[in-house]
C-alpha cells in the first residue's frame, strides 16, 4: 500500500491548495465591491473638475494655460504607470506592461525619450528590470489609496512639463469594463485634449468669471486638481480591475483544484482495488498449494 | 429663491442639496454667496462651509481642508481637497515620491535578487514536476 500512501498525502496537499485559492478568490470578491464602490464615489468629482475645466476653456479662450498648449517638437515624454502592488492576479499586469512596451519601442524608434513614474511594484519592478528612467515612485498603496500621497508623484510630472523637460505625458492603466474582462489603456494627459465644441456652443458660454486672486492662480490649481483627479481614477480604476482579475484567476485555480483531486482520488482507488485483488489472487494461490 | 450645492472631495461626495445662503472661507477671505450671485472661480483655505438650508434652522457646518469654488447664479461647487494642500507641502511631498525612486534605484540589487530568486524558485517546481512524473512511470 506503499503507493497508495503516497498519493493519500498528495491528495491532503492539493486539497489544501483548494482551500488557499478558495479562500482568495472569496476575498477579492469582497475587495472587489468595495473598489468598485470606490471607483463610482470618485466620478462625481471627476465629473465637476472636468466640468469647470471645460467651461473655462470656452469663457476664456484667448488664454492658454501652458497644460492646454501643444508642442511642435516632442523630445521626452513621461509616462505614469500604474500596475497593482501584488501578483496572482492572472494577466492584468503583464497586459499592461505589453502595452507599455510596444509604446516604447515605438517612441525609441522617434528618438523620443521617456521618464517614469511607476505607481504599484509591479510596475516599479518591470521598469528597473528594462533600465527605464524612473524619476517618481509610489507603491504600498493598500486598497483604499488616499488621493494625497498622489500628489508628490503627479506633480513631479506636471513640473517636468511646466520646465519643458517632457513635452507629453501618457497614462496607463487597466480600464475595468466588467468583471471578466479588463482592458489595458493608454491615454494622453497632457497636453490636455480640448473638447471642440460648436460656435453655437460657445455662444451659450459667453460670459466669464471673476477670478480671485487672479486668474493664473486659479487655473493652475483647478488644472492640477484635474490632472490628479484623472490619476486618482486610474488608479482606483486599476484596484478594481486587480481583484476581479485575481477573483477570476482563483476561481480558475480552485476548479483546477478540483479536477486534480478528483483524478487522483480515481487513481487511488485503483492501486488499492489492485492490491486488494492481489493480495486475494495471493492468498487463493496459497490455499491451492497447501 | 435657492440655489443648489455639490460639495465633492476626490473619494466621496460630500453635500448635495439645495440652499437659501452659503458662507465659504475663500483665499482672500470669507464669501457669503445668495441666488444669482455672479460667476466666480476661487481658491479655497481651510476652514467650515455654513449652508443655510430652506426650512431648516440651523446652519449645516462641512469642514473643507482647502479646494475650488465654483460659482454660477444658480448651482454652487464647491471641489474639496481631502489633504490640506500648500505649494511648500506639494513640494515636500513631491521630494518624498523622488527619494524613494531614487533609493528604490540605489536598492536595485535588492530587487533583481528576488527576480533571480524566483526565477529560480520556478525551475526547482518545474525540476520536482519533473521527477514526480518519472516516479509515476516507474
Amino acid at each position: 500500500m506503499a503507493a497508495g500512501k503516497e498519493i493519500r498525502t498528495k491528495i491532503k496537499s492539493v486539497e489544501n491548495t483548494r482551500k488557499i485559492t478558495k479562500a482568495m478568490e472569496m476575498v477579492a470578491a469582497s475587495k472587489m465591491r468595495k473598489a468598485q464602490d470606490r471607483m463610482k464615489a470618485a466620478r462625481p468629482y471627476a465629473e465637476k473638475v472636468a466640468n469647470v475645466a471645460a467651461h473655462m476653456a470656452y469663457a476664456h479662450p484667448e488664454y492658454k494655460h501652458p497644460f492646454v498648449v501643444r508642442r511642435e517638437q516632442i523630445k521626452r515624454v513621461g509616462l505614469v504607470l500604474v500596475t497593482s502592488d501584488k501578483g496572482l492576479c492572472g494577466g492584468l499586469n503583464t497586459n499592461a506592461l505589453r502595452v507599455v512596451v510596444n509604446k516604447i519601442k515605438e517612441w525609441e524608434g522617434q528618438g523620443v525619450g521617456i521618464d517614469v513614474t511607476a505607481i504599484g511594484n509591479k510596475g516599479l519592478g518591470f521598469m528597473q528590470r528594462m533600465g527605464g528612467n524612473v524619476v517618481s515612485q509610489l507603491t504600498a498603496l493598500g486598497d483604499a489609496p488616499h488621493m494625497e500621497r498622489l500628489i508628490g508623484p503627479v506633480k513631479i510630472m506636471l513640473d517636468a512639463y511646466v520646465e519643458g523637460r517632457i513635452d507629453a505625458l501618457y497614462i496607463v492603466y487597466n480600464r475595468f469594463i466588467n468583471t471578466m474582462k479588463q482592458e489595458p489603456t493608454l491615454k494622453q494627459l497632457l497636453p490636455l485634449e480640448q473638447a471642440a465644441g460648436d460656435e453655437a456652443e460657445k455662444l451659450k458660454h459667453h460670459w466669464d468669471y471673476i477670478y480671485e486672486p487672479d486668474a493664473k492662480a486659479v487655473v493652475d490649481g483647478l488644472l492640477t486638481r484635474y490632472i490628479e483627479s484623472i490619476v486618482y481614477q486610474a488608479v482606483v480604476e486599476n484596484i478594481a480591475c486587480e481583484q476581479s482579475a485575481r477573483m477570476v484567476a482563483m476561481k480558475a485555480a480552485s476548479d483546477n483544484a478540483k479536477n486534480v483531486i478528483g483524478e487522483l482520488k480515481l487513481l487511488y482507488n485503483k492501486t488499492r482495488q489492485a492490491a486488494i485483488t492481489k493480495e486475494l489472487s495471493e492468498i487463493v494461490a496459497g490455499a491451492a498449494a497447501v | 429663491m435657492t440655489l443648489h450645492v455639490d460639495i465633492v472631495s476626490a473619494e466621496t461626495a460630500l453635500f448635495s442639496g439645495t440652499a437659501e445662503f452659503l458662507a465659504v472661507p475663500g483665499e482672500m477671505g470669507e464669501l457669503g454667496i445668495y441666488p444669482r450671485h455672479t460667476p466666480l472661480l476661487t481658491k479655497l483655505k481651510p476652514g467650515s462651509v455654513r449652508i443655510k438650508r430652506p426650512d431648516v434652522a440651523e446652519e449645516e457646518l462641512i469642514y473643507v481642508s482647502g479646494g475650488v469654488l465654483e460659482v454660477q447664479p444658480y448651482v454652487v461647487t464647491i471641489l474639496s481637497d481631502t489633504a490640506i494642500r500648500g505649494n511648500d507641502l506639494d513640494e515636500a511631498a513631491a521630494l518624498e515620491a523622488k527619494r524613494a525612486a531614487e533609493e528604490a534605484m540605489k536598492d536595485k540589487s535588492a530587487a533583481m535578487d528576488l527576480a533571480k530568486a524566483q526565477a529560480e524558485l520556478a525551475e526547482a517546481v518545474a525540476q520536482l514536476a519533473a521527477i514526480q512524473k518519472l516516479r509515476r512511470k516507474v
